[in-house]
């Protein structure tokens, strides 16, 4: 039972995706009215099933009964008008309050600094463009943090380039649906640095599971420092590094580029995650794998394995070729 | 006054000789007889209820421990679609239907449903449409590649349904399979309405109606409207995926949300279809194991009709993360709060009926009070889920699974239970046991609040629902192992009763016509009833007919 | 021991007349009922699309009003109810003739219907794939003329019967259930053509 009890308490400590752990205006909100609805409903639970207890116990039948029926009573307008009247009053207070975290949430007036994302759902990954930055990276999303006297927001205007999706990072967020031919815009302020994560949550296909969220909120330094190294096309001085240049060349001669972008290349597919800052990202495979040169290679080699289910197929390359890509996209920084 | 004449016990011995067994078999399948029909509808949805819960079973064991192997994404996906679409459409209604078929004649004193192979043709189409589903394993891929059931979800959000995300025929499987099952639900809906409102015994008002028949009338009214959008939905699906056309193509201008509404607005009263039989289970049952009248009859017709009425506007609370506006939402966060109102005067009513009564522990009656408390739950974290800014965090993730399975299995199938251990003595002639029906409750409400309470814990950690594993890092392993232990106290539960039901069968107390001292006509008549279910047709003075027949000195009639 | 405790009540005076609905009317409310919530979300579909189409043809460009075998649809309702209040006065000749008019009109109104389709499909190319106007028009049109169809059979066979000499008085309530749903396959047609004519073009 302590054991438990202690693992209870860890389950609820360690979790990094918890909703009442909230790290941004929107999600502290809905934080604050939940907290208002579990008080509500918690006192209704404990009336209405303390009144039924009660009725069990105290009217269970019992052996000194006499034989005969208890009186039939067949109605009471007056407890029945109560009983309606008071859930009315508790249902118009609960409204209100909902519908003004509703407006606060969904029309909060936009400011001028906010950061815009474009944010594009994919089977099952996540391409984030910064069209007033010119930036464009997959899976990890980096945003600065907001300072609550002088906020810097980051928009969301999201669509899916196939299925529906659904963009929830619980510490920032309630979710929003990625939704293909529509655009649905949401906010976050995260006001601590920090790694926050999530996961897509509208059941897009096979590996909707892995379909995973990572945002980096970055103090404004750090964040201007990373929009100005995402924002330069990859190194094309590869001399000192011959592995890395036959790589390029078998990247570059193979379909990769069909589906995948290197800046100041001639790969300008867009089917896959854009790949000019791979090195520069924690994990690959939608935040699915670490992202260093063995996963790396592994994923090259057959994609299936580790992500049942994704679609970039294996390439059958041979194990030089495999070393000289997992060597060149290791530089992709 | 009634003058009363005994029941001529005589020509109410069914045939008893030993026959064939193609005779019987050719005597079942060619049925038009509402009690048949109604328990091949009943035998037909336990048999599905195996499968779903197996299927169940299965997905617990995956995601009872992170990053598990058991089953693959494929797989996974495959079960989640089977068991949804399985339990909703043949289980739920199967079961529900079944139970309706079988009662509602007996309660208004008929001899027949109104269209008797109408009847019989909606049970074999949904059944049919049942074989087809699970057909999908074998036939799926086509030929080429066998063994592939739909995994689109059991609400199968377009565009994941189209051609292009959903190559083969597992997704026209599961298309067409509802389609029948609709077809023959929107059959027994009608023959339900048109027996209640044509073939009532003399003197069964409808206010004098059991709350059992008033909750069926009003379910089935809510498949006519609610059913039929989903047909409608279906049929455009079909022409989408066979003709090529673009109903719900993104790429060619079509809508991925007018399918979420399509689907919702079939899905949501599709809730209050499967909830309202049982509460008119409970409504029976409860005041039975009472000893007292129903408390309020009139508010709980009128809040069944409110509920009713209601249900029809509440349906985009399933998508109050699609993008609605404020306008939108808002309006959907009052219809679905403003609901609450009428089901809370039911539970109120239901308490009213305990309250000054002597309640009797029998094993329908436990099962009523387990439902009235889980009931509740199940309320409250609708209310919950109706706050909005609180539902976007909570919507597609496991409280969600959580509170729906509190309303489907914690209600429905608790209820359900009540209603078979409290009918099976009318249909067999036998009482089940009660022994093994204790040891089967406890099993099962221990099970059940082992899975689905500590279910909703998952959610709050930002689990979303339909992966098919997750990291040991989100702190969710410890929740889905226990979870995944109840889902295996729950199956011990289910087999208990299931071997209850056969056991009884042979070796049950003989229960006679009436064994629990109960007030409407059902009981009036021997168990198991014979084909024509009363020899002379009843007339009525009262709701409760019984009652003034064995309580000549307090009289019902005079409380109307 | 089932004669003693197995008792039904039963009265020897009778209330007042103790009369329920007819059941065939019944039935057909509640399917009309179904029917229409099908035609209300193909409707939705159609509304919902107008002018969304990516591609053309578009309906202002294609579509001309069938006044014409509007006109034949509604006036086979009058027929039709001709039909049943003459066979409720036992008049089997009148009846005959006001199916067999119904009948008529019915397959004047098909007719006109596949006439429209074929031109919209040899002339403009518009089929249910074109774009999302042809999606919805075949669609519901086709519903509608489905209904249509389904109707005119079961009239035809009621002719039928007619014609052999089997329909008689009694079967008044039978042929007024179908008339029923006649009607309301007319009435289907007002806001068909009132949605996909008038508001569409």
């Amino acid at each position: 039972m302590q054991h438990s009890l202690r693992l209870a308490s860890q389950g609820f400590a360690d979790s990094p995706t918890s909703i009442f752990d909230p790290a941004a205006t929107p999600a502290h909100w809905a934080f604050g009215l939940s907290k208002l609805v579990l008080s509500i409903t918690l006192g209704i639970f404990l009336t209405v099933g303390g009144l039924m207890l009660y009725a069990v116990i105290r009217f269970r039948q019992r052996p000194s009964d006499p034989q005969r029926e208890p009186a039939q009573i067949y109605g009471s307008d007056q407890i029945e008008l109560s009983w309606t009247v008071i859930p009315i009053l508790v249902v118009v207070m609960l409204f209100l309050t909902t519908t003004r975290v509703i407006w606060q949430t969904e029309a909060a007036p936009k400011p001028p600094v906010a950061v815009d994302v474009v944010v594009i759902g994919h089977q099952f990954w996540w391409e984030y463009r910064y069209p007033k930055l010119g930036v464009v990276t997959a899976n990890e999303l980096h945003v600065p943090v907001s300072d609550p006297a002088m906020p810097t927001p980051t928009y969301l205007a999201m669509s899916s380039a196939d299925t529906d999706h659904s963009f929830w990072v619980p510490r920032l967020a309630g979710k929003m649906d990625v939704i293909p031919n529509r655009r649905n815009t949401m906010w976050i302020d995260p006001q601590v640095p920090g790694l926050y994560l999530g996961q897509c949550a509208q059941y897009c296909g096979t590996q909707h599971a892995k379909m995973l969220l990572r945002v980096y909120a970055q103090s404004p330094e750090d964040f201007a420092a990373w929009i100005k190294q995402q924002q330069k096309p990859a190194d094309p001085d590869l001399s000192g590094n011959p592995a890395a240049a036959e790589g390029q060349t078998v990247f570059m001669r193979n379909a990769c580029i069909n589906c995948h972008t290197i800046a100041g290349t001639v790969g300008t597919g867009r089917y896959g995650p854009d790949l000019t800052h791979l090195a520069s990202r924690d994990t690959i495979a939608s935040g699915s794998v670490q992202n260093t040169p063995e996963n790396l290679r592994k994923w090259i080699a057959d994609p299936n394995s580790m992500k049942p289910g994704v679609l970039m197929p294996p390439m059958h390359l041979n194990d030089h070729d495999l070393d000289v890509i997992t060597a060149y996209l290791t530089t992709l920084h | 006054m009634a003058i009363t004449t005994p029941v001529l016990a005589a020509i109410d011995q069914t045939l008893t000789r030993r026959r064939p067994p193609s005779t019987v078999l050719y005597e079942w399948v060619s049925t038009v007889d509402h009690k048949k029909i109604g328990l091949m509808y009943i035998a037909y949805g336990l048999i599905f209820l195996l499968i779903g819960g197996l299927e169940a079973t299965l997905m617990r064991i995956q995601l009872a421990v992170p990053n598990n192997h058991f089953v693959s994404p494929q797989v996974f996906n495959r079960l989640f679609t089977m068991h949804g679409t399985t339990m909703v459409f043949w289980v739920g209604m199967m079961v529900l239907f079944g139970f309706g078929n079988y009662l509602v004649p007996l309660m208004i004193g008929a001899r027949d449903m109104a269209f008797p192979r109408l009847n019989a043709f909606s049970f074999w189409i949904s059944a049919f449409g049942g074989v087809l589903l699970y057909f999908s394993y074998l036939a799926g891929d086509g030929l080429y590649g066998m063994g592939s059931a739909p995994d689109v979800g059991w609400f199968a959000y377009a565009p994941l349904t189209a051609k292009v995300f959903s190559p083969g025929h597992s997704t026209d499987y599961w298309t067409l399979s509802i389609l029948l099952s609709g077809i023959g639900s929107t059959g027994t809906a009608l023959n339900i309405v048109t027996t209640t409102i044509c073939m009532r015994c003399k003197g069964m008002k409808m206010m004098r109606l059991p709350l059992f028949v008033w909750l069926m009338l009003v379910a089935s009214f809510l498949v006519f409207v609610a059913v039929s959008p989903l047909t409608a939905a279906q049929i455009m699906l079909i022409i989408d995926r066979y003709l090529g056309a673009h109903f719900f193509d993104t790429q060619a201008g079509g809508s991925a949300v007018l399918w979420m509404h399509f689907f919702w607005i079939f899905g949501h009263p599709e809730v209050y279809i499967l909830v309202l039989p049982a509460f008119g289970f409970v409504s029976e049952i409860i005041p039975v194991f009472s000893r007292k009248a129903i408390f309020g009859y009139p508010a709980m017709v009128a809040a069944t009709v409110a509920i009713g009425f209601i249900s029809l506007s509440v349906w985009a609370h399933h998508m109050f993360t699609v993008g609605m506006g404020p306008e939108g939402n808002t309006f959907f966060v009052f219809s679905t709060m403003v609901i609450s109102v009428p089901t809370g005067i039911k539970i109120f009513n239901w308490l009213g009926t305990l309250w000054g009564g002597k309640i009797i522990f029998k094993v329908p009656m436990m099962f009523c009070i387990a439902f009235l408390f889980q009931f509740l739950v199940a309320g409250l974290t609708g209310i919950m889920l109706s706050a909005a800014p609180f539902n976007w965090q909570l919507s597609g993730s496991y409280f969600v699974i959580a509170h729906f399975h509190y309303v489907l299995v914690g209600s429905i199938i608790t209820a359900l239970f009540g209603a078979f251990y409290y009918w099976y003595p009318k249909v067999t002639g036998r009482l089940m046991s009660e022994t093994l029906g204790k040891w089967h409750f406890w099993l099962f409400i221990i099970g059940f609040h082992l899975t689905f309470d500590l279910m909703h814990v998952p959610g709050l950690l930002g689990m979303p629902r339909r992966i098919y594993t997750y990291e040991a890092s989100r702190g969710w392993g410890w929740l889905n192992l226990l979870v995944g232990i109840g889902a295996l106290f729950q199956a011990a539960g289910t087999l208990v009763f299931v071997y209850n039901l056969v056991r009884s069968y042979y070796r049950g107390e003989i229960a006679g016509p009436d064994p629990w001292d109960a007030w409407t006509l059902e009981w009036a008549t021997p168990s198991p009833p014979p084909a024509y279910n009363f020899a002379v047709e009843p007339t009525v003075y009262s709701r409760r007919p019984l009652w003034d027949l064995k309580h000549p000195e307090d009289q019902d009639t005079e409380y109307e | 021991m089932m004669q003693t405790s197995s008792t039904i009540p039963i009265s020897a005076q009778v209330e007042p007349p103790w009369v329920l609905p007819s059941r065939g009317v019944v039935g057909m409310a509640c399917l009309i009922m179904a029917e229409s919530a099908i035609f209300i979300i193909f409707v939705v579909a159609y509304i919902y699309y107008i002018g969304r189409s990516l591609s053309g043809p578009m309906p202002a460009q294609v579509l001309e009003l069938p006044i014409f075998s509007t006109i034949c649809l509604l006036s086979s309702s009058f027929t039709v109810h001709y039909a049943v209040s003459a066979l409720r006065k036992d008049n089997v000749r009148g009846c005959t003739l006001g199916l067999a008019g119904t009948v008529l009109l019915g397959a004047i109104f098909l007719t006109m219907t596949g006439r429209e389709w074929y031109h919209l499909i040899h002339d403009f190319g518009l089929t249910i794939r074109t774009n999302l106007f042809g999606t919805t028009f075949y669609s519901l049109v086709g519903l509608h003329a489905t209904h249509v169809v389904i109707g005119l059979t079961m009239l035809t066979i009621a002719l039928t019967l007619s014609v052999t000499g089997h329909v008689k008085e009694t079967h008044a309530e039978r042929l007024d259930v179908l008339s029923i749903y006649w009607h309301f396959v007319d009435g289907v047609w007002v806001v068909v053509f009132l949605v996909v004519y008038v508001l569409g073009r």
